[in-house]
């Protein structure tokens, strides 16, 4: 990682500026209901668009075969996670289908 | 009751609350210390990382992107897109917090986190106004702060005896399908996210990992866009 420091406290501060932006601005600043709005996907975006290459291209290329194990485990893991709304059951499966699936192919 | 009673109460009980969603921090915290370690940071940059920046998904990313050498700059967008979020729990607690001191609210907003926001705030839409439910803030923003400082440093503790056979990096993106599949619930939220995951594997070759930040920001246009139609 390239200046570590320098990244680690540039960005501190840009979190601490988002949290306490409105409990300090609130009184006198009204917000734009498009950036209300736009608040709302970002958590579903950013999530995504980290873990899609995760597992679609693990080695870097996509690889939609069943030799990729991680999109197999991966898929395992949505439907966990769909039915129990739960992040240790959903690591829980993921990773013991990953473990199953390079054990047995 | 005296006002150091109904303090200690409310202070209390915002420690207790928070108790059952610790039970999912812990081994995230943990995970990211392991991680933290596999990607090159020392041990002093990993613990550090926990205690200024305090947000567990941010941290993931900056650990994934660094273990594949991007630019600060660009680790700096991203890591300021991803914790954008954060503006949304500001502007919802802001006014509960009007009557606060300015070191106060910079307390308040410092502890500001998915997991104490979640709490916290179903607490401040409970009917009953009284003039101390900051300490209620207070307790239950601690609990997590000690947590994840624990968590992650029993992580870098481990980080360094876990063999990397273990495919343990895959534990990010399991924890990120944990917190993405059940919200999405309604049209908007599922194109947002196709859209962004087609683009995180199209715009993957984008110079200096701009593919994420790409990504992310035409999920967020998709899906205002699914929710206008």
């Amino acid at each position: 990682m390239s200046y570590p420091w320098l990244v680690m406290i540039i960005i501190g501060v840009l979190t601490f500026a988002t949290r306490i932006s409105f409990i300090v601005l609130l009184e006198r600043w009204q917000t734009p209901s498009i950036i209300r709005r736009a608040l709302r996907f970002v958590p579903v975006s950013v999530l995504t668009a980290i873990f899609v290459p995760e597992l679609l291209s693990p080695e870097g290329v996509p690889d939609v075969s069943l030799n990729n194990l991680r999109l197999l485990a991966g898929g395992i893991a949505m439907l966990v996670a769909w039915k129990t709304k739960n992040v240790i059951w959903t690591i829980i499966a993921g990773m013991g289908s990953l473990f199953l699936l390079q054990w047995f192919l | 009751m005296k006002h150091t009673q109904i303090v200690w109460r409310e202070f209390l009980s915002g420690v207790k609350d928070e108790l059952p969603i610790l039970a999912g921090v812990i081994p995230f915290g943990m995970i990211y210390g392991i991680l933290a370690l596999g990607a090159g940071l020392s041990t002093t940059e990993a613990q550090a990382m926990s205690a200024i920046i305090f947000a567990g998904s941010a941290q993931f990313m900056l650990v994934q992107l660094a273990g594949v050498g991007t630019p600060a700059l660009v680790m700096i967008l991203t890591g300021f897109v991803i914790n954008l979020r954060h503006a949304l729990y500001s502007a919802s607690i802001a006014p509960y917090t009007r009557q606060l001191t300015l070191p106060w609210k910079a307390l308040m907003a410092y502890l500001l986190t998915d997991e104490a926001y979640a709490v916290v705030i179903t607490y401040y839409h409970q009917g009953d106004e009284h003039k101390h439910k900051h300490w209620y803030f207070l307790g239950a923003g601690l609990a997590l702060w000690g947590s994840w400082q624990l968590s992650s440093a029993v992580g870098i503790f481990l980080g360094a005896q876990v063999p990397p056979g273990w495919s343990l990096d895959f534990t990010l993106a399991l924890t990120f399908i944990a917190l993405v599949i059940p919200t999405l619930n309604d049209r908007a939220s599922v194109l947002a996210a196709i859209a962004a995951g087609i683009i995180a594997i199209v715009a993957a070759g984008l110079p200096y990992k701009l593919g994420l930040l790409t990504a992310a920001l035409v999920g967020i246009v998709v899906g205002l866009w699914g929710e206008e139609r």
